[in-house]
């Protein structure tokens, strides 16, 4: 989609075809690789994901109940500059998305300024009318957070979107590291990358700082899965093992003498942190969703009464919702009182009639999304729709403006892949990790490339077929 | 450990155990079936779906009891829910469920296992190529037992894979030698007889116990010494003695563990009161069929009362 008059930037090559300084050692390496050899190699990439169960379930498809992402086994590289300036400014945003979050369940700070409206919250689909006036254990809603990231420059990284509510992929940016360190030793000693091995490591430690008081020194953490047929259940089993934390599903846990407790073989034990991989929907019946079957009755009032901690905390989606994003560069001046180090990308807010009149006006060339939804499911990409579909999606808009943002159309980096002809460029985007504790913010250098497979395509979900790569950040 | 887990773990390590035990009976039962009349292989093939409790199933789909078709019933048929193919299925289902408890190397031969096998039984099987189908269904399960012996910690977890593993195969045991029995019985005019080596001799095979037992008998072959074996012997590791050895074992270590042993221990102790300091002529003289009967209720009654201790279900 990179129409006349559109520069596209490629992470490994400038417009001349020289080489980028990232990428200068691997190019260097890859040069000297057999092309017969690299092919095989992804043969062998695809069989250990099989092996290992590194699989993916997609919603709506029957026969293919696991499958596979893609990984492509060229990495995205940015170099160790790039990062430290991309580091600050991902800290700053998420510092600011925490306070916000408290600030939008206390005083409401930022709507009595002025500079967020009423309705934007209201309108919230993610807004938890039982958070009011609650805080968490160590004052932290968003434990762990993905921001995703765009480049359309040298210099131009954005944020595209903000996954503060239950960020996923931090397995796969762990096992495509193993898989490419166990099929290609040899050039991890000549290119020398920031280590990601500690992720793990550092979120149950993360996880322990936010215990609630009285927990100890060594709290029980769980890992609370909606079962194997979600899909991302590969994850919560991964994240589980690799911290040492039981993996719990909804039946295993009950509210026993106002503590939340899990059944083990020993009878019940308290858990004193629950990293949950469930929407706040399912979370408690009595609370949220009486019609539910899953969920654990009264586990909010044991969560109101500070004696579990729930990562993330309920109620942090409001921060998910694209008309928030909208107001991001807002929000992070608000709260930190400093410029905002990431840009945006530009957003109409078809809640607004003159944006909306400018969006149906330039529909064809805009990308429209909703602003509850996510996964790439109920979006309109102008340049790539046909008029027919084009024009539906502007029935919707104009049914329920309020629903739908819009941006330009980003000429999104691109990133070589390995094809059956060889090396070509396809879009990427970026999801660095992010930890939050009372001991501060960590990020883990990289995080999960995203790869739109189909030549042309701008769209990385993996649901709507995306792959990955392994992400570095040489240590220079 | 959660209770969940520990039911999942159990249950997986029988899974595994019950198809590589099937697999044993159905190649045992093809060997003999070549060497035999119609009639006799006709017979064969029924007592194989006899012990594994599969008959009643197969009677209501089809007529008959060719080898080919005895085969894909109890190796892939979708009609047979308990076939070796869904089997595989269950325990791998239960690998993912379990997948924190469980080591890496483990999981990957369970998971390619059941790729595998899927593979292999995805298009009715050939005679031609039966021979080669079992042999990889007891190596996939051979692969996951010594992954597990090899890599996974020596506690809780690995007591409950252990007690699904014995606990599976001291039934599947007391199972075949029973239909046997009572199957070689007409041909018996009194026990101790060797009338029909070959058929004794199937039974052993049935429990890859042919060479041991030859092995430790100079080549005689008798009922009453085979029976001796396979209840009695505690050197051979699916005897009812070496799997009762080996659920005391783990057993033990789970009320160490927990602090004060409970209802599985008490049931185990019925299974004491049958096999310790018993003879063989004891047994017969008994009747060996109510002494099997008696030792699967209470082999039944060990897992109830896991279940129970440890809390597998709310």
């Amino acid at each position: 989609m990179t129409g006349p008059g559109i520069e596209k930037f490629d992470e490994m090559l400038a417009a001349d075809g020289s080489v980028r300084p990232a990428y200068r050692g691997y190019h260097e390496w890859l040069s000297r690789q057999d092309t017969g050899l690299m092919r095989r190699k992804g043969a062998e990439a695809e069989s250990v994901f099989r092996r290992t169960g590194i699989t993916f379930n997609v919603y709506g498809e029957d026969d293919a109940e696991e499958r596979l992402i893609p990984f492509d086994m060229v990495p995205r590289i940015v170099t160790g500059n790039e990062w430290r300036r991309l580091s600050r400014g991902i800290e700053q945003r998420v510092r600011a998305l925490n306070a916000f979050i408290h600030d939008l369940y206390h005083r409401q700070e930022i709507v009595r300024s002025g500079r967020l409206p009423l309705r934007v919250i209201q309108n919230n689909s993610a807004w938890l009318p039982q958070m009011v006036g609650f805080t968490p254990p160590g004052g932290v809603y968003t434990h762990i957070v993905g921001i995703d990231l765009v480049r359309t420059g040298s210099d131009e990284f954005m944020v595209l979107e903000d996954n503060a509510r239950t960020p996923s992929g931090v397995s796969y940016m762990l096992e495509n590291r193993e898989t490419m360190m166990a099929m290609f030793p040899e050039l991890f000693t000549q290119v020398k990358v920031r280590s990601i091995a500690d992720y793990p490591r550092n979120l149950a430690a993360s996880l322990a700082a936010c215990a609630p008081e009285g927990a100890g020194d060594k709290p029980t953490i769980a890992v609370l899965t909606p079962g194997i047929f979600n899909s991302a259940y590969f994850e919560h089993a991964f994240l589980a093992d690799q911290m040492g934390a039981e993996l719990v599903e909804g039946s295993d846990l009950r509210v026993v003498d106002g503590r939340v407790q899990m059944r083990t073989t020993d009878g019940y034990r308290p858990i004193d942190v629950l990293y949950r991989r469930v929407d706040d929907d399912y979370l408690d019946p009595l609370t949220f969703n009486p019609d539910s079957v899953l969920g654990i009755p009264g586990i909010f009032d044991v969560y109101r009464a500070g004696r579990i901690t729930i990562a993330n905390a309920p109620g942090t989606g409001v921060a998910d919702d694209k008309a928030i994003y909208s107001f991001m560069p807002e929000i992070v001046q608000f709260y930190t009182g400093e410029q905002p180090l990431l840009p945006n990308v530009q957003t109409w807010r078809c809640a607004d009639k003159d944006s909306l009149a400018y969006v149906l006006d330039k529909l064809p060339e805009l990308v429209v999304k909703e602003v509850h939804g996510s996964g790439g499911y109920g979006m309109l990409i102008g340049p790539t729709s046909s008029r027919k579909e084009i024009e539906a999606f502007r029935a919707k808009l104009i049914a329920k403006p309020d629903n739908y943002i819009a941006q330009p159309t980003l000429a999104l980096s691109t990133c070589p892949i390995f094809t059956k002809a060889g090396l070509a460029p396809r879009h990427v985007d970026l999801r660095p990790f992010v930890l939050c504790s009372p001991d501060g913010v960590e990020i883990t250098p990289g995080g999960l490339t995203r790869v739109a497979m189909r030549k042309g395509s701008l769209v990385v979900n993996s649901s709507q077929g995306g792959g990955t790569k392994d992400s570095w950040v040489l240590d220079d | 450990m959660l209770g969940r887990v520990a039911e999942g773990i159990f249950w997986l390590y029988r899974y595994l155990e019950r198809a590589e035990n099937t697999a044993r009976l159905l190649a045992a039962g093809h060997r003999m079936a070549l060497t035999r009349r119609t009639d006799e292989a006709t017979q064969e093939w029924r007592s194989v779906l006899i012990t594994l409790e599969l008959d009643e199933d197969y009677d209501k789909v089809h007529q008959g009891y060719s080898g080919a078709q005895v085969c894909d019933f109890v190796l892939r048929a979708r009609t047979n829910p308990n076939s070796v193919l869904s089997m595989f299925e269950r325990a791998r289902t239960n690998a993912r469920t379990c997948r924190s408890a469980i080591t890496r190397e483990v999981w990957e031969a369970i998971n390619e296992g059941w790729m595998n096998l899927r593979e292999l039984l995805s298009r009715p099987v050939r005679e031609a190529n039966l021979g080669p189908v079992l042999a990889a269904i007891r190596r996939e399960s051979s692969l996951a037992r010594g992954a597990t012996h090899g890599s996974m910690l020596r506690n809780e977890i690995y007591a409950f894979a252990r007690l699904g593993t014995f606990l599976e195969r001291a039934d599947n045991t007391a199972r075949i030698l029973d239909v046997k029995y009572y199957l070689l019985l007409p041909s018996l005019s009194y026990v101790g007889t060797a009338l029909d080596s070959g058929q004794w001799e199937n039974v052993l095979r049935s429990l890859s116990g042919e060479r041991a037992f030859s092995w430790l008998n100079a080549g005689r072959i008798d009922a009453r010494s085979i029976t001796e074996f396979l209840l009695l012997d505690e050197r051979f590791p699916r005897s009812l003695r070496f799997c009762q050895g080996a659920m005391h074992e783990n057993l033990d270590a789970l009320a160490r563990h927990h602090g004060g042993k409970g209802l599985a221990h008490e049931s185990l102790a019925r299974i004491d009161a049958m096999l310790d300091d018993r003879t063989v002529e004891q047994v017969f003289e008994h009747g060996l069929h109510e002494f099997i009967r008696g030792f699967i209720t209470a082999n039944a009654a060990i897992a109830d009362g896991i279940a129970r201790n440890y809390h597998f279900q709310p």
